[in-house]
């Protein structure tokens, strides 16, 4: 063994530690100054930041003016004007709907506010019966606490052709029209004696078409009774109503109305119906090809001239309805890409079990369909939110009309009033669609948990 | 098992409702009829209606002298022109203002959305605070902000912001510098033409010889070359004959130049920004639906992070981008028409408001405004997918 060359006899030196790769150091050194090119970037970015954040900060609150109640507490300032926005808040909330009636929409703001935790929380139990309160009875509410209620209601059908109002001399009942209820009960009464016979004629079951014919017609007449009672609510016009009510009430009808409305668009292009198809196509097609402005002005000043001569529809109502179509058609194609990705044997085993068309789309295609598209439905909402900023052009005042019309006080004119109007419409805005966006990762991320492995 | 032969089924009372032929036909006959009445029912109120107010239904008015003023022309515009004219001039403006907008939102939210994807922390984090605060705050609202408060906030004229003497911005809007093209100018023009094509003459011959002998040819170096070469030879061979009008402070306001309309300003940083951000979503999504196994093929075999992002990454990218990104184009047209908040003299602005407002022909008017937006878009999306069919997986 005398032939080895050489042995080591002492122990090697040690190798110095590896660059840290835990800790703070380690982190950055791998996410900020990996490199030449990296460093750079990390030196652009803290230049980028050092310029834009301490202008951002200093305005919101270093050099803001937060106490005050004139446009004197503001003048020498160069931050944030916020005693304008106190002295504004009530404008930029409610409009000019009258002080003293302000507690109704804060009602409606609060109601809607539980009803909506209560289906956005996934915890919160009876989900079936809110979501019933919330898209069948809490409408009627906030129309009736935000508008007054107390419709006149004239005719239904037959006083079209008899004049019961002549008849009855306009006698009311807890400001209840009689002649129009007379009207209803005979009509509802001869309609469902109509779909008996009609039913029964054709062959079908004419029970069922009659029961199916009066419980629409006894759900209808407990919303028009609503509407009609006299609740001694003091009326207000939508013509006062602004700010963020309006915002609110155009965001929500459009979000509410456009959902449904979609579904059966989207079901409609996927019909094997051709003219159904065709229908649907035409129609999505159309307003989705035009901007949503067009279709406001459309619905100003246009929807009158195609309506029977002195028949007139409220501005909102108007503005209304164009946001709903057009929020509709856009949804329809969501809702269409998740049908689309629905594997057909899913109809065919539902088929195949003996559903119907309805119950098919009810029970097995939809559930999974909507799964999929959470996120575009989402999306679209903050779109047809963000949207609502457009009526201000077809002269309603939400949150950022009323905004614009607060700058041209002059008793609050001041060097930063505009940024300060600007600052807070904007944090607003940015709350609402900040964390709608934020609640549809956290459904996905629940829905998703089943396909995730 | 005692009575085998059950008793005849009782004959179910056969409906017609029941029979699939006929229900779909009594579906689709009650739809066509409900719709064609919807539709009679607004006709005939509509033709009441024009008739009591005593407005004239056609397009004669088109042949009218409009007696109205626009801001901004691209084509020879005075008071005395037509309102057919005026059609145009607002056609041409909301086409200028989406065409640059849409070239400006790529390039910022291609630029934003590989941010979001940098390996370093800091820049991806500012990528994403970029995207989700101009994501969820309106359009309206942006177009305002820069219109009431960032514009009208800037100097007057006679303190305006230089940008090298190119460009001077003020309250009144932005001022640049003119290019004068004169005598032989077109030769030069030419020149990049020719270079451009000899560039894409030489790509093509330069990929063939790759094909075939698998030699590489420098070929954007050629390229660059050619396409700045030709027109810079040119240019210096006819005596330099394009130069430029510098703009120049007389008194109050600028001389010389081209004026740029602060509301077309306004309206282009916001379009332009709003749509980035959404395109830098696109992006992201885009780069990151290409697996990870691509790269590291792509890696093994040896190339370059340059050649990997080019030929490997990119292009199987843009297949998930473009359909998105086809949809923002038209969104960004179809949201041109908001510069009638601050007065752009865009298409919607000068046709379905002052001429609408003119003329009251509120039907022929919101009809050719609807036909215009839904042309361009449907124009948009063929091109589009001829593209994407061009670009999509050919699979056997």
């Amino acid at each position: 063994m005398s032939d080895i060359a050489f042995v080591r006899k002492e122990i090697a030196p040690m190798a110095p530690p590896p660059l840290a790769v835990g800790g703070i150091l380690g982190w950055m050194r791998k996410n900020l100054f990996s490199g030449w090119f990296n460093i750079a970037m990390t030196v652009m970015s803290l230049a980028l930041i050092a310029l834009i954040l301490p202008p951002l900060l200093r305005f919101f609150f270093f050099d803001a003016v937060w106490a005050g109640d004139s446009r004197e507490a503001c003048l020498g300032a160069s931050g944030a004007c916020w005693p304008f926005i106190k002295a504004k808040f009530g404008q930029l909330v409610y409009g000019f709907y009258p002080i003293a009636e302000r507690w109704r929409p804060d009602i409606v703001f609060a109601l809607g506010a539980i009803l909506l935790a209560g289906l956005l929380i996934p915890r919160v139990p009876f989900k079936r019966w809110n979501s019933i309160l919330f898209f069948g009875v809490f409408p009627i509410v906030a129309l009736i606490f935000l508008g007054g209620g107390n419709f006149s209601l004239n005719q239904f059908i037959i006083g079209r052709i008899i004049p019961l109002a002549a008849m009855l001399q306009g006698a009311e009942l807890f400001g209840l029209t009689l002649s129009f209820w007379l009207d209803f009960v005979v009509s509802s009464v001869l309609i469902t004696a109509v779909a008996y016979f009609v039913a029964n004629a054709l062959g079908a079951d004419g029970r069922f078409a009659a029961r199916a014919a009066a419980a629409l017609l006894i759900g209808l007449g407990a919303v028009l009774l609503t509407l009609d009672f006299d609740f001694g609510l003091v009326p207000v016009e939508t013509r006062q109503w602004g700010g963020l009510l309006v915002t609110l009430v155009v965001s929500v009808t459009g979000i509410v109305t456009s959902l449904p409305l979609g579904i059966l668009l989207a079901l409609g292009r996927r019909s094997h119906l051709p003219i159904v198809r065709v229908f649907s196509v035409c129609f999505i097609e159309f307003w989705r090809g035009v901007p949503l402005i067009t279709v406001l002005f459309f619905a100003t000043y246009m929807l009158p001239l195609f309506l029977p001569g002195g028949l007139t529809i409220d501005g909102l109502l108007r503005a209304l309805i164009g946001v709903a179509l057009f929020s509709a058609a856009y949804m329809a194609e969501v809702v269409r890409g998740g049908l689309q990705a629905i594997p057909k044997g899913q109809t065919e085993a539902a088929n195949a079990l003996g559903l119907g068309y309805w119950q098919t789309m009810n029970k097995v295609v939809m559930p999974q369909a909507l799964a999929l598209v959470i996120p575009g439905i989402v999306g679209n909402f903050i779109g047809l939110f963000k949207d609502t900023t457009l009526v201000l052009i077809v002269a309603l005042f939400d949150l950022l009309g009323q905004i614009r019309a607060a700058f041209s006080d002059p008793s609050w004119a001041t060097p930063t009033t505009l940024f300060t109007g600007f600052a807070f419409a904007g944090v607003v805005y940015f709350i609402f669609c900040f964390g709608m966006s934020r609640y549809s990762m956290f459904v996905e991320r629940r829905t998703s948990a089943g396909r995730r492995r | 098992m005692t009575d085998i032969a059950s008793p005849a089924p009782k004959r179910e009372r056969s409906s017609l409702l029941t029979n699939p032929r006929t229900r779909s036909l009594l579906i689709q006959g009650v739809l066509f009829v409900a719709v064609a009445v919807a539709l009679w029912f607004f006709i005939s109120n509509g033709r009441a209606n024009l008739a009591a107010r005593n407005i004239a239904t056609g397009f004669g008015f088109l042949e009218q002298s409009s007696g109205f003023d626009i801001s901004q022309s691209l084509i020879r515009y005075d008071d005395t022109a037509t309102y057919g004219r005026v059609f145009f001039v607002g056609l041409l403006n909301t086409l200028l203002v989406s065409g640059i907008g849409i070239v400006f939102a790529t390039i910022i939210g291609f630029a934003v959305g590989i941010a979001r994807l940098s390996k370093n922390w800091l820049l991806s984090k500012l990528a994403e605070v970029y995207v989700e605060v101009i994501r969820n705050l309106p359009l309206l609202f942006q177009i305002l902000f820069w219109y009431l408060g960032v514009l009208a906030a800037m100097p007057a004229a006679r303190q305006s912001l230089s940008l090298f003497g190119l460009a001077y911005v003020n309250n009144r809007g932005v001022v640049l510098a003119r290019p004068i093209f004169g005598e032989g100018s077109d030769i030069v023009g030419l020149a990049l033409l020719a270079g451009i094509i000899l560039a894409a003459a030489m790509r093509w011959w330069a990929h063939r010889r790759q094909m075939q002998t698998g030699q590489p040819f420098p070929v954007i170096k050629t390229a660059l070359a050619l396409i700045f070469g030709l027109p810079l030879l040119a240019f210096a061979a006819t005596g330099a004959p394009i130069s430029i009008e510098w703009p120049e402070l007389r008194g109050f306001n600028f001389s010389g130049g081209i004026r740029v309309l602060p509301e077309f300003v306004a309206l282009l940083i916001a379009l332009s920004t709003y749509t980035a951000s959404f395109i830098a979503e696109i992006v992201r999504a885009g780069i990151m639906a290409v697996s990870r196994g691509q790269t590291e093929a792509a890696e093994s075999l040896g190339l370059r992070p340059g050649p990997i992002l080019r030929l490997v990454v990119v292009p199987q990218a843009l297949r998930v981008i473009i359909p998105p990104l086809t949809s923002q184009y038209l969104n960004l047209t179809k949201n041109s028409s908001l510069g009638v908040a601050i007065g752009y003299p865009d298409f919607f602005a000068v046709f379905a408001g002052t001429t609408l407002n003119q003329t009251g022909q509120a039907i022929e008017i919101i009809a050719m405004t609807m036909a215009v937006y839904l042309t361009i878009s449907l124009i948009t999306s063929a091109l589009m997918n001829i593209y994407n069919r061009r670009m999509a997986l050919v699979e056997r």
